[in-house]
């Protein structure tokens, strides 16, 4: 019975090297060979695309990462999250209304097709139309005549607002001023795509044809196995490859990936899996990375429940807000792996403020929590068998843990009854909040998709927006927004977007948590790993050993 | 032989309507909304959902969505999965990588069960019989997963005597280990069975009177002990060829085998109802033939048992 015996004394090793070391090393090797080799297929993981490829059509992180690397669009964002030209020469709009789009001569799509402004104009009318059913189609929500064209079961195939002037210039009218609007154009709805993708989405969702610094393998998509991206040789952007590709292969589950990364058959692990927060630093040693990013985890109180109305109901926000110790939290459960937060947005952005008038309610003060609950209390007494309940997602993202520690910190902090509410998927979670059933607070995180303060308000806690878990209204709040999006400059706009979130931080229509920090991991072989604005390494930048 | 063959065959028809039915209204009953789950924490595009839904017949009762999915078994068009791929694409995909590592593990099991199972039994009592007792009783009572996580670290990530997980090819050996793992809790049953079996043939008359006539011992255990002690073994193998497919989503998962467990667990999870089906009930075939076939093999192990009437 060797093998038996063989696996006994395997198993019994192994949980005595797991309590002992944590997961010890992983072991050694050589795999580059001189420095900065720009020939390195670079192995990453990823997770297959839940759509096809059609830039307008993804809204997850397994295909944006490939699409973010195989396109290039009118400007694409620099590590820290400023916008920085690709394709376009200039984007200019007095008004902050009527935009000029100039775009730079011969660009080419990797299939020879020239990329003009007529491209520009095409591949975003067929991502807002209705017939075309593409996921992201509402990001093209703010130009004059999406309406029309979106509407369900609409003819319509053009939007008013996009005019082709010549070869190499657009204009582009918008409903309303946004002062951010150009802000948003590196984000994959509003990659050019060539004619033939248009006229055959099918074949292209699957073989998509760009314009980026990647271009996909022959071949290169195996289903749920991996997909390889070569260099695109005629790019000339900002963004140029510096390795010899990108292969990402595609798991099902973290931990497997881990434990590539630590034999080296993997070399750029995004999201370091939970199970080994605990010991990831001793394992890799310095091959790792936390970097803050632009997201932020937050619980949504909706004000339709009786007890969470009104005055007494702000009041109860506040002090629920003022019991969690965010400190304690994002260092125990985290182990680092989180910021607390100081506003409604992230650090990365440009023109965050961590000292907001307000923002002392998101400080720990057990005693001036349990004083805002006294007070609510004096208006609208709480029923003391009323179970505050943070409802979440089980299915991954590991929220049980945190979910648990801050329910513990509200029955001791204010001594009233709070548990954790856990959905077997992250679909049945969403369906309860956007048919406005939620019986008690959900978590909430929001990742920004593209680097701008109103991205994270806007969408969120404006009168009737989509992700308004809450149901918040309040005109104040949404006349302050729609100030900051009709000032003259991107910096004015910040300002008055922070003006806007004074507002949010006494009402507390989701209570602001924590920061995400991305973790990552690399192998032996790579080096020059850096992750940007939206916590994504910047794949183009990694090079060979 | 052929009228009873013939038989099983038509049993398959019910068996077949019923499977698809049943996991058809398991998933459908899944609570959420798989089209507004592609949204994520976006807004849901009203039009662009409508427009989703009328293409996966979400929009439709669920009898007329079931039937709509077996006019188009019939029409041997399965439909698309979210991605817009067709269904049977994906299905020929993942079989045939999970049925090279349940085949692998079922030979593993298979070879190594009998083996040391027929040794055990010969020497009933002795050391080696008492060590393969007990350590085939460690192996069926740590689960699989723990199994799967502690080789895939020792041999994959401290030896490096094998990969981690498996590559994009999934070739045999990259699916030694994942096999291993995925066969050892069958392994020990199997064990077990051969032993006890063995064990019980030993005293048989036939075996006695094959001594007696002085045969070879080998002759005595090749053919007369070990060939009737297999009948047990073989209704489990053939019943276990099933379980290995359907139950390798734990090993598939860890290894991260691009498999049938892998896509189905993805499938269950964004309530593709169409994709889901379609991969249940190619298990469940594969579980009906297996299980014929054990009971043809039966016949051929014991002719005493004749199916024909």
């Amino acid at each position: 019975m060797r093998f038996s015996r063989t696996s006994k004394a395997l198993g019994v090793a192994a949980i005595i090297a797991l309590a002992a070391t944590g997961c010890g090393g992983g072991g050694s090797n050589n795999s580059g060979s001189s420095a900065g080799d720009p020939n390195k297929v670079i192995i990453a993981d990823g997770s297959e695309p839940q759509r096809p490829l059609m830039p307008a059509d993804i809204n997850e992180v397994g295909g944006g990462k490939i699409a973010t690397l195989i396109f290039s669009g009118l400007v694409s964002y620099d590590p820290s999250g400023k916008p920085v030209n690709e394709l376009a020469e200039s984007i200019e709009a007095p008004d902050a209304k009527n935009f000029t789009i100039k775009l730079k001569k011969d660009q080419k799509f990797t299939n020879g097709e020239a990329i003009t402004a007529k491209t520009f104009v095409d591949s975003w009318n067929f991502g807002a139309a209705a017939k075309n059913a593409q996921l992201s189609a509402t990001f093209f929500e703010s130009i004059k005549g999406y309406d029309e064209t979106s509407a369900e079961g609409s003819t319509v195939e053009t939007m008013s607002g996009l005019k082709v002037v010549d070869d190499t210039t657009f204009t582009v009218e918008l409903k309303q001023p946004e002062s951010d609007w150009p802000l948003r154009l590196g984000y994959t709805a509003f990659m050019p795509l060539p004619a033939a993708a248009l006229a055959d989405p099918k074949t292209y969702g699957e073989k998509p044809v760009g314009n980026g610094p990647y271009k996909m393998a022959e071949n290169g998509w195996q289903h749920n196995v991996q997909i390889q991206l070569v260099p695109n040789a005629d790019y000339n952007g900002p963004r140029k490859a510096k390795n010899g590709g990108v292969t990402f292969k595609i798991f099902q589950n973290d931990d497997a990936a881990y434990q590539d990364l630590l034999s080296n058959n993997l070399d750029i692990l995004q999201t370091i899996p939970t199970s080994a927060l605990k010991n990831f630093k001793t394992d890799l040693g310095d091959r790792f990375i936390e970097k803050p990013y632009a997201g932020n985890q937050t619980i949504a109180i909706p004000e339709y429940l009786p007890e969470w109305s009104g005055e007494a109901g702000k009041l109860r926000r506040q002090a629920i807000s003022m019991a969690i110790n965010r400190e304690e939290i994002t260092k125990v459960i985290f182990s680092g792996g989180r910021q607390p937060a100081k506003d409604f947005t992230a650090p990365v952005l440009d023109g965050y403020s961590d000292s907001i008038p307000g923002s002392d309610n998101l400080k720990f003060d057990a005693a001036k929590a349990k004083d805002l609950w006294a007070k609510a209390d004096a208006i609208q007494k709480w029923d003391p068998n009323t179970v505050f309940t943070v409802a979440y997602n089980a299915d991954k993202g590991g929220h049980k843990a945190w979910v648990e520690a801050m329910t513990n910190q509200l029955k001791n902090n204010l001594g009233i009854k709070a548990e954790g509410l856990p959905f077997a998927t992250f679909k049945e979670a969403r369906d309860l909040a956007t048919s406005a059933k939620l019986t008690g607070s959900i978590r909430a995180g929001w990742q920004a998709d593209y680097p701008s303060l109103y991205n994270f308000l806007g969408p969120i806690y404006k009168t009737g927006a989509g992700s308004n878990d809450a149901r918040y209204a309040n005109p104040e709040f949404d006349k302050a927004i729609s100030d900051g999006l009709s000032a003259p400059s991107v910096s004015d706009g910040n300002k008055a977007m922070n003006k806007a979130q004074e507002i949010l931080l006494k009402d507390l229509p989701a209570i602001p948590l924590w920061y995400q920090v991305a973790q990552g991991g690399w192998s032996t072989g790579v080096s020059n790993v850096d992750y940007g604005w939206d916590g994504v390494p910047l794949y183009y930048n990694i090079t060979g050993k | 032989m052929a009228t009873y063959i013939l038989k099983r065959f038509l049993q398959l028809i019910p068996v077949f309507l019923g499977a698809t039915l049943l996991v058809y209204f398991l998933v459908f009953s899944l609570p959420g909304d798989p089209i507004a789950a592609l949204f994520g924490d976006k807004p849901v595009n009203e039009a662009v959902a409508a427009k989703l839904r009328a293409q996966y017949n979400l929009d439709q009762p669920f009898i007329v969505q079931y039937l709509l999915y077996l006019k188009s078994i019939f029409t041997f068009d399965l439909g698309q999965d979210f991605s817009g791929r067709p269904i049977a694409a994906v299905l020929g995909e993942v079989f045939p990588v999970t049925a090279r590592l349940a085949v692998m593990a079922l030979i593993f099991e298979a070879v190594f069960g009998i083996a040391f199972g027929l040794v055990a039994g010969l020497r009933k009592g002795k050391l080696f019989d008492g060590t393969v007792l007990i350590a085939s009783l460690i192996v069926i009572g740590i689960p699989i997963f723990v199994l799967g996580f502690i080789l895939q670290f020792f041999i994959g990530v401290q030896l490096g005597w094998a990969k981690p997980t498996v590559s994009a090819a999934a070739t045999v050996q990259d699916l030694i280990l994942p096999a291993i793992v995925l066969g050892l809790a069958s392994f020990a049953y199997v064990l077990r069975l051969t032993r006890t079996s063995v064990i019980e043939n030993m005293n048989a008359d036939y075996v006695r009177t094959a001594t007696a006539k002085g045969l070879s011992r080998f002759r005595v255990i090749n053919v007369h002990i070990l060939r009737n002690s297999l009948i047990p073994v073989v209704t489990f193998l053939g019943a276990d060829l099933g379980t290995l497919m359907g139950g390798a989503i734990v090993t598939e998962g860890i290894f991260n085998v691009p498999g049938v467990g892998n896509r189905l667990y993805r499938a269950v999870l964004s309530g593709e109802g169409p994709t889901v089906v379609s991969i249940v009930t190619v298990l469940v075939l594969i579980y009906c033939l297996s299980n014929l076939l054990v009971d043809l093999l039966y016949a051929w192990l014991d002719p005493r048992i004749r199916y024909d009437s």
